[in-house]
């Protein structure tokens, strides 16, 4: 059975126009695609990678247009529907001013206090 | 001491830029002398830390030449790692992330030094017996 | 129960999310896990005495063992006699030693 692993992310947007990506939601898509068994949780600032309707217009140097400007709202649902558990942190999200109707769909939400209890769930917690 | 372990660790943190850096190497130089199996995935700004062109400097401020100053270079502190698994038995593995490798310029590695994948990371966690991860923020 | 590794490389004083850190660390305590909260790098900053870190005096009442990465508070110049009470002075070997024993460990 694969070790059953919760990557934890909180920091946000640090280098995700440069990157086209945030890179653990990058790195959690590709071992998933290795036949990894990850789920994650985002708490903190990370909350916002839920929020639906995330639109980065492309940035341009000169003559140098970007034209993969990261979607990582899209990234966050694709990963709940490839069936990796996506949590946020409700009281994080509430603390932001974030509506639930706000969330991609598939986003699961748990209170700060039920952190403790879903690491147990986990054969190991990556933090990010 | 301790049954032989399979410890895995990820940095992420370019040279330089965070304490997080010299932590790190701290922590796998322990692993390596209590004869431990490392396996260091390096991704994004930590594939840096092996890259083979690393020049030292003077340093005017303090009047020290280049022999003075003597300044760290984290090519240098991971050759060293590897020559410390060899005397201790311990296996050390170092995979740089491709992809990461290659937007930054930093394909010239030192000796030792892997390019792979996160498939390599997962299936290294696989075979740990624990992991560390040591993101950037 | 598993037991579990926290490492605080952080500062409460310029990281806002150094709280709810410690805050994990006592949840997990009080779920009845065996829990290290090691401070290591600026987190050890916390750990004077007399310091806005009365929060980890809370920490190690819940029962977390606080453990402070002696070369960082050498780097600093907090002597072991200028720790909060509940906050012990430890070499990485701490860290290493929990990593061995399978320790859920997550950085900070």
């Amino acid at each position: 059975m694969p070790r059953k692993v919760l990557q934890v992310i909180e920091s946000a947007y640090r280098c995700t126009i440069e990157e086209q990506d945030d890179p653990v939601v990058w790195i959690t898509h590709a071992m998933k695609g290795a036949g990894a068994n990850v789920h994650l949780l985002l708490r903190g600032n990370a909350v916002n990678y839920a929020v639906k309707g995330q639109a980065v217009a492309e940035v341009n140097f000169g003559t140098r247009h970007q034209r993969q400007a990261p979607r990582i709202d899209d990234d966050i649902a694709s990963l709940c529907a490839k069936s990796v558990d996506v949590y946020v942190v409700e009281d994080d999200v509430a603390e932001r001013g974030i509506e639930r109707s706000e969330l991609v769909s598939g986003i699961r939400t748990i209170p700060r206090s039920g952190i403790a209890r879903l690491f147990g769930e986990y054969d190991q917690v990556w933090h990010w | 001491m301790a049954d032989k372990k399979k410890l895995t660790f990820v940095l992420m943190d370019a040279p330089y830029e965070n304490a997080r850096t010299v932590t790190g190497l701290r922590l796998i130089d322990l692993a390596l002398k209590r004869g431990h199996d490392v396996t260091v995935f390096a991704y994004e700004g930590a594939v840096s830390l092996a890259f083979s062109k690393q020049a030292k400097h003077a340093n005017a401020v303090h009047g020290r030449d280049v022999d003075q100053e003597d300044h760290p270079l984290p090519r240098e502190w991971i050759a060293a790692l590897f020559e410390q698994a060899q005397k201790t038995g311990a296996a050390l593995e170092w995979i740089n992330c491709g992809l990461c490798v290659d937007e930054r310029g930093v394909g010239e590695a030192v000796a030792g030094v892997k390019r792979g994948s996160p498939a390599d990371l997962w299936k290294a966690a696989e075979a740990s017996d624990n992991a560390l991860i040591i993101g950037a923020r | 129960m598993a037991g579990y590794l926290l490492i605080e490389s952080r500062d409460p004083y310029e990281h806002n999310d150094v709280g709810p850190y410690y805050e994990l660390a006592s949840g997990l305590a009080k779920e009845g896990h065996q829990v290290t909260l090691f401070l290591v790098q600026n987190g050890v900053l916390a750990a004077r005495r007399g310091a806005q870190g009365e929060l980890l005096a809370r920490v190690a009442q819940a029962g977390v063992e606080v453990l402070a990465d002696d070369f960082s508070l050498r780097e600093r110049g907090i002597r072991p006699d200028r720790l909060i009470p509940g906050v012990k002075p430890a070499p990485l070997d701490a860290v290493m030693d929990q990593l061995e024993a399978g320790r859920k460990a997550l950085w900070h």
